[in-house]
């Protein structure tokens, strides 16, 4: 199967009423199976932005260059927002979706969607009206139903930030169960959870990519003084 | 009062004894509202939901337009459509001038801006939900307006009902281009009218009761058949 990585952004700016939210960025994603980008940063250093841009949410201004051309590339892709965004449908119409979108026929697309709900847990859950579960649930179900597709790229953007510790606990093992066959770019603010999952990290600061590089390095001696502030835990400006 | 009780017995007369007259006339208005009421849902739902989903360079003037339109006055509407339909209007060699088809023609143009204009409403804050999810699942423009239209059915039962509403009870402009023609183009409200005009007020306010209890019946049909209120938050 031809790939739609590596991506390529180059000077690639997002710009809401004229105000630079993230940008000028270059930064490249590989092919390699089963990483784990890490975005970190201090709040408003444009995370979400960035993710957001990847995967062309919002028009850019310079280059997001993927692969393959974009629509295709998009049908690779997936994204699981910071707030879980449900369908007004039963937790088996909402597993379902992706694939009725893509034309799959109702009947196929339910039992793939009553495999992927057990792989999940959310068996006992199907019939319920999916605006109606928890937020821990919620999460979950927006997880498989990203994952369904078998996207080869998942953008998850502070998946863990409304949840509490078991949940967290939980959503954070299915995302590293997915990063096996499944390139996964994650914006965090949980140093905790970026130190346990990442093989890459990116660090932003003021829009801007400040640093980058292998996780391993970067936690253990990152070459720049904001960087290093922003581990230790200081306020970084 | 006098009037009003002698209406009240007036129109349960006319219920019990299955008065022929009156079921003809009733069934004439429903079949006229509701055929003018499916067709504004069918142009209206997907006009407003379209009108939620896309950007165009004219979009607020259309909305604001469709919002204007509501308040269109039914017998200035009545009057167009009877010069339109009239022999030598452009349309007049269809001879459908004091026809039930020029009635239903009259209130599609009264009802559609008013479902389309409710159901924008109602698409847009859904739209507002449901817009980074549908983008980036690569829904095509097709699929958005068709979720959004399945997910918000039950704001779009509204304004089908609010469609019904002003539909049923409107006299202006059928009247100008039904005719009222007894047998042929009567419905409830031009047979109040003219019971009115007659000094029938037991007879008219029969009829009023009839016609109240109708649209009761359609709407409580309706959102039982929708099942509204009953799951969950929507």
């Amino acid at each position: 199967m031809v790939s739609a990585l590596p991506l390529h952004l180059e000077a690639a700016t997002l710009r809401r009423r004229g105000r630079v939210l993230v940008g000028p960025v270059d930064l490249s994603l590989d092919a390699r199976d089963g990483g784990v980008t890490v975005v970190i940063g201090p709040n408003g250093s444009g995370k979400t932005s960035l993710l957001r841009m990847m995967h062309g949410l919002q028009r850019a201004e310079g280059q997001v260059r993927w692969a393959l051309p974009a629509d295709e590339a998009r049908q690779r892709q997936a994204y699981v927002f910071q707030q879980p965004i449900v369908l007004r449908r039963s937790v088996l119409a909402n597993l379902a979706f992706p694939l009725r979108l893509r034309g799959v026929p109702r009947p196929a697309a339910f039992a793939q969607a009553e495999e992927q709900a057990a792989r999940f847990g959310l068996t006992g859950l199907l019939r319920q009206a999916a605006p109606s579960l928890s937020g821990g649930e919620t999460q979950r179900l927006a997880l498989a139903r990203a994952l369904i597709t078998q996207p080869e790229i998942l953008f998850a953007d502070e998946p863990c930030a409304a949840l509490d510790g078991s949940a967290t606990r939980e959503i954070e093992a299915r995302l590293v169960e997915a990063a096996q066959s499944t390139r996964l770019v994650m914006a965090t603010h949980d140093m905790g959870q970026a130190r346990r999952i990442a093989s890459e990290v990116v660090f932003l600061l003021h829009g801007k990519v400040h640093e980058t590089g292998p996780a391993g390095a970067f936690f253990a001696g990152p070459k720049t003084e904001a960087a290093a502030a922003f581990l230790r835990g200081d306020i970084v400006e | 009062m006098d009037d009003l009780i002698a209406g009240l017995a007036a129109a349960f007369r006319l219920i019990v004894t299955a008065d022929p007259e009156l079921i003809e006339i009733s069934i004439r208005s429903l079949q006229v509202t509701l055929t003018a009421v499916a067709i504004g849902c069918l142009l209206g739902l997907p006009l407003g939901a379209w009108l939620a989903v896309r950007r165009f360079r004219w979009r607020r003037g259309v909305i604001a337009t469709l919002n204007a339109l509501i308040g269109l006055p039914p017998v200035v509407v009545g009057l167009v459509v009877y010069l339109m339909l009239s022999r030598s209007g452009p349309f007049g060699v269809l001879g459908l001038l004091f026809t039930p088809t020029a009635m239903i023609i009259a209130q599609v143009i009264i009802v559609t801006p008013l479902v389309a204009s409710i159901a924008h409403q109602a698409m847009r804050e859904l739209w507002a939900e449901y817009h980074d999810l549908l983008i980036s699942m690569n829904a095509t423009k097709t699929q958005r307006i068709l979720t959004l239209l399945i997910d918000g059915r039950r704001a779009l039962l509204l304004a089908a009902l609010a469609g019904f509403g002003r539909a049923i009870g409107e006299v202006g402009a059928i009247m100008i281009v039904g005719g009222n023609i007894d047998g042929a183009t009567r419905v409830l409200t031009t047979a109040i009218a003219l019971e009115t005009g007659r000094g029938d007020f037991a007879l008219a306010l029969g009829l009023g009761i009839v016609l109240i209890v109708l649209s009761l019946l359609i709407s409580g049909a309706s959102h039982w058949a929708m099942r509204t209120e009953r799951q969950g938050r929507w």
